[in-house]
């Protein structure tokens, strides 16, 4: 009896010292957006492989990583939204930008294919307002001559849940058409305006509803237009050209923006100029406390990040996101550099 | 061995005693476990929507407004939606189920009896996820192609079935809800129908009536207060139901009179804005819906325990 009561004792010894053993080896956990989540998984699992540090990311959504992170219940948060520099400033958080991603209008009209339907953003705004609400209206005939456009009523297809995808696309249409901005503005979630609207959970939901329903118009990530198959539209640029969503379009965006005067890296990458910036493009950004506690653990993830950078480009093209350009990388870094601290001293390099 | 023969000593009722009272406490800690749990619910859910309760007052309920940029929000389409798509559901599953339950009982051969039943117990075991995705992905196209367009020429001079039909909306979301509440409905209803006694089922059939009068003359009436159980009983699911009309409600904040249109349901906006909404306004404003989600729940609870305590008496007493 004693004996068995030793044993027992000396199983849940061994049980907990190995938690212990384990919790030495370093993780750091991040908890955000779920745009990115396919990739920084992936990321993670990769790097777990070849040093051993365990990267575990959260995808609970952009508003709760803010959350979290301000609660200080996870090392890293990651969001879709940029935050103004005021908060960041008042939380003492610096942000950066991991990889950029682009949100593709995609339409369900017969007879019309990818890459083929012609829009401006004002057009597009026109449309989500409910003032255009047939595919034939002389605005979308004169853009487009040569296709034939039916009478047919257009029906919105939203997101339904709050997103990111919705706070960029918003922001393209407040740029572009005054209406939109004193009617709807820009949001994680709006009042969708036209009457003849639905709204989707998810890209997922977005875009099966603009496949069920003929005469839809929907705005979904790069990666689910591309994977869908679907018929996505092209938007006229700032320079005035009609250009294709792709990888080098968003790239150009990412590029030709303004990184250096942006402070704490707030940059929408919406209507960036550049003869082939895709208009509607937005990074999405890691957020991290200028004064971390853990030397040892800060400089393992920004280690992390780096590798990132460095050595993640291929595997981000894979899974359709946008690495970040180089000359944007060094920015990063040198911002690591000058505001990560710990116990006064930098971490990076 | 030996001492069970024995008469018990005083030390060994002691002990029972104890252990009697033990389990009482026990069992009286449980029971005190689910006031407690709805009370702390109740005072939680208050709480955290008073924010938005002082904010908007009353107006909350009455105010079709929902907009997230300018910080104005109001339950009246949540709740309108919530309210039409059970109403649908209802008017469909309650009769369906009635009569499902009554074949079953009364018409069916045993062994049909036996299959059908498992196989209604079944459809109550889908997970509501599973109604929601054969719905967005089978039910809704239908009803895009065929059923919608011959009620807009056949019905079409009525506001119930105006606009472009998109297949998802107010009317798939109330179909869809009736699927699912049907069995619970139809289980019930059959169990109630089967404890009318024999006797006055055959006493009627002998006094020349026929199987319909059979039904709402002898069974119905008989087995009422079961039955109004089992409609309230769906009726309680249906009110709170989330993935399954997230799926198929088209989950737009507008009142419409049409069944074609897009609407939402107090469950389907908590699940699709909880997760993103950062404002403390916006978050209280949700909360608050779950408040008035919680006290319609409540109130059809209370109703249901007043409609049996009322019929109870002129109906069973008169047979």
């Amino acid at each position: 009896m004693q004996q068995a009561k030793w044993l027992t004792f000396a199983a849940i010894a061994c049980i907990a010292l190995t938690g212990v053993a384990q919790g030495q080896t370093l993780s750091i956990n991040g908890a955000g957006a779920t745009f990115p989540y396919p990739l920084y998984s992936q990321w993670a699992h990769k790097y777990h492989e070849l040093t051993k540090v365990k990267v575990n990311y959260q995808s609970i959504g952009s508003g709760g990583g803010i959350a979290q992170i301000k609660a200080k219940t996870v090392d890293f948060g990651a969001s879709d939204e940029p935050l103004k520099l005021e908060e960041l400033d008042q939380a003492g958080l610096i942000q950066f930008p991991m990889v950029v991603g682009g949100v593709v209008p995609v339409i369900n009209v017969p007879g019309i294919g990818p890459g083929q339907l012609r829009l401006t953003g004002e057009i597009l705004a026109q449309i989500f307002l409910g003032k255009i609400t047939k595919w034939n209206d002389p605005a979308l005939k004169n853009l487009n001559p040569g296709l034939n456009l039916p009478d047919l009523n257009i029906t919105i297809v939203h997101r339904a849940d709050g997103s990111g995808t919705t706070w960029l696309f918003t922001h393209y249409l407040t740029l572009s058409s005054r209406e939109w901005q004193e009617k709807v503005g820009t949001g994680k979630s709006v009042k969708w305006p036209a009457a003849n609207s639905v709204g989707g959970k998810g890209n997922e939901g977005v875009a099966s509803y603009v496949k069920k329903v003929g005469g839809a118009i929907g705005y979904v990530e790069y990666a689910y237009a591309l994977q869908t198959q679907m018929s996505f539209a092209l938007l006229k640029n700032k320079a005035g050209n009609f250009v294709t969503p792709n990888i080098e379009s968003f790239q150009a965006a990412t590029a030709n923006a303004d990184w250096q005067k942006a402070p704490g890296y707030y940059l929408v990458l919406n209507d960036q100029p550049g003869d082939k910036s895709w208009p509607i493009t937005g990074a999405t950004y890691i957020l991290m406390y200028k004064q971390q506690a853990d030397a040892a653990k800060a400089q393992a993830m920004l280690k992390f990040f780096e590798w990132c950078y460095r050595h993640g480009a291929e595997m981000a093209q894979k899974l359709d996101y946008v690495p970040l350009p180089p000359k944007v990388v060094e920015l990063v870094k040198a911002t690591w550099a000058k505001e990560i601290k710990a116990d006064g001293k930098p971490v990076w390099p | 061995m030996a001492d069970l023969a024995l008469p018990e000593t005083p030390a060994k009722t002691q002990t029972r005693r104890q252990g009697d009272v033990i389990f009482r406490w026990l069992s009286r800690g449980c029971a005190f476990l689910v006031p407690a749990l709805i009370g702390g619910i109740f005072l939680a859910l208050l709480l955290y929507s008073l924010p938005a309760i002082k904010k908007f007052g009353v107006g909350f309920l009455m105010s079709p407004e929902w907009n997230p940029v300018t910080q104005e929000f109001g339950a009246a389409s949540s709740i309108f939606g919530t309210i039409v798509s059970t109403l649908i559901a209802m008017l469909l599953a309650v009769p369906l189920s009635l009569a499902i339950a009554f074949f079953l009982v009364e018409l069916a051969p045993p062994a049909v009896s036996r299959v059908v039943s498992t196989l209604i117990e079944l459809l109550a075991a889908i997970p509501s996820i599973i109604y929601g995705m054969w719905g967005l992905f089978v039910f809704a196209p239908f009803l895009q192609a065929d059923v919608q367009p011959f009620l807009a020429s056949t019905l079409g001079f009525l506001p119930l079935f105006q606009g472009p039909p998109m297949g998802i909306g107010m009317m798939s979301a109330g179909i869809i809800l009736a699927f699912m509440i049907l069995p619970f409905i139809c289980a019930v209803a059959r169990d109630v129908f089967l404890l009318v006694p024999r006797t006055i089922r055959e006493s009627a059939f002998g006094m020349g009536a026929t199987t319909w009068e059979v039904m709402y003359k002898v069974m119905i009436p008989y087995g009422l207060v079961g039955l109004i159980g089992a409609v309230f009983l769906g009726l309680g699911r249906a009110l709170g139901e989330t993935m399954a009309i997230t799926f198929v409600i088209g989950n737009s904040h507008r009142i419409s009179s049409s069944l074609f249109a897009a609407g939402n349901s107090i469950a389907s906006t908590l699940a699709n804005e909880f997760a993103e909404a950062t404002e403390p306004l916006y978050v209280s404003s949700l909360i608050a819906l779950g408040l008035v989600l919680f006290l319609i729940t409540y109130l059809v609870q209370i109703l249901a325990q007043f409609l049996l305590r009322r019929l109870y008496r002129p109906w069973s007493v008169g047979l």
